[in-house]
């Protein structure tokens, strides 16, 4: 958006040409790292990164399943390797704090009103962690029922 | 006895002979009810008659005062020095405006977009009440869902909070989305759809990567990060609306 051509015109001195000269600061490289809050904000979205890169090998997953047995199993084998093993450690942990920061934002995309009234925060926030809990629930059961 | 002082390192730039900022330390004695604005005033009365800067009400209504304090985007009147001291005190004008000449930015941008909102009651042709009928009545309920969009002062703080502002300088910024929403969320304002062309243009609210430190540092609580992501939310459903078969715009 520029600015309008008038304003620069009312400015300009009566020898016919404007005293202005606005300095421009440039954005360095390193802003994240000037305040705890770009920082952690930084952190939240690499977090994205492993969570896509985790539904990339889920995705290689079922395509080798449709390949066959054989192929499903050594896919399996592959996941043992102490760098997959180390990998999804490190996905889970970072899904974790994603999901985490995403819930705790909720309130503030969301806002529900009864009335005059805010429905509070915290139970928008927490019907969230609620959603979770029965359903990673019920993720172990048909996981360990199996 | 010595008095107590305390030193504020304060951005200079002058225009017509410096090629960018530098900094000038001020000692300025110490007063437990000082704010920043006070300290500045004492320079520019005692010491510094040349430091421009802008202020007016001194009571965190005016919206005029906001710096950089330490890195931080503040009301200069509502920053205690006793918060700081005995620490030195760095004072900066607002982060991602371009300086017109020490701590004084320049506004035409912002100005220019808070205009492009439409800040206004807009009513539809044909649907303006005559005066003779009187006001747009409100229940209490429908002036909750905008009040506190209304109260914002124009500080700034948030422009200079956000790095997308920084990153993005087209970015129509948290300030003018609130504002657009103000008026978006009043039940007497028919003027959603015109906003929209440019609250959801891609320089708007799909700029906005939820930093969320614009509501962090309002002195209002006008939380303009809550109202760009609702207006996300809005704007999603309305693409999602006219998906349905039965939508007016198929």
């Amino acid at each position: 958006m520029s600015r309008d051509p008038s304003v620069d015109e009312q400015l300009e001195t009566s020898m016919g040409k404007s005293m202005r000269k606005p300095y421009t600061p440039k954005m360095p490289a390193t802003w994240w790292l000037r305040r705890r809050a770009y920082f952690l904000f930084i952190v939240r979205e690499v977090t994205s990164v492993f969570v896509a890169i985790y539904c990339v090998i889920l995705l290689v997953g079922l395509c080798r399943l449709k390949e066959g047995g054989d192929a499903f199993e050594s896919f399996l084998v592959s996941l043992r390797s102490p760098f997959s093993i180390g990998f999804h450690v490190v996905a889970l942990l970072f899904a974790g704090y994603h999901s985490i920061t995403w819930f705790n934002l909720t309130p503030k995309a969301m806002v529900i009103r009864i009335g005059e009234e805010k429905v509070p925060p915290l139970l928008i926030a927490g019907s969230n962690y609620v959603a979770w809990l029965v359903l990673s629930a019920a993720l172990i059961w048909i996981v360990l029922k199996g | 006895m010595t008095e107590k002082t305390i030193t504020l390192e304060i951005t200079r730039y002058h225009p017509e002979q410096d090629a960018e900022p530098t900094f000038q330390s001020y000692d300025v004695p110490y007063r437990e009810d000082w704010v920043v604005l006070d300290a500045i005033n004492w320079i520019k009365d005692n010491v510094d008659g040349t430091l421009s800067y802008r202020w007016s009400c001194r009571m965190g209504v005016c919206g005029s005062c906001g710096m950089m304090v330490n890195g931080t985007p503040k009301l200069s009147c509502a920053a205690f020095l006793r918060d700081y001291y005995p620490e030195k005190i760095r004072v900066e004008p607002l982060a991602n405006f371009p300086v017109e000449r020490d701590l004084v930015i320049v506004l035409d941008d912002f100005m220019a977009k808070l205009e492009s909102v439409k800040p206004w009651i807009v009513r539809k042709e044909g649907e303006e009440k005559p005066l003779s009928e009187g006001e747009y009545r409100q229940t209490p309920a429908e002036l909750a869902k905008y009040k506190q969009f209304s109260m914002c002062i124009n500080c700034m703080l948030c422009y200079a909070a956000c790095p997308v502002m920084g990153l993005e300088p087209d970015f129509l910024g948290p300030a003018a989305l609130a504002l657009g929403m103000r008026y978006n969320k009043d039940s007497r304002d028919q003027g959603r759809e015109e906003r929209q062309e440019v609250i959801a243009s891609h320089e708007a609210i799909w700029q906005c990567t939820f930093v969320g430190e614009c509501s962090v540092v309002c002195p209002k609580d006008v939380d303009p990060a809550g109202a760009i992501q609702q207006a996300k939310v809005d704007s999603t459903l309305d693409w999602y609306k006219a998906l349905l078969p039965w939508s007016k715009s198929q």
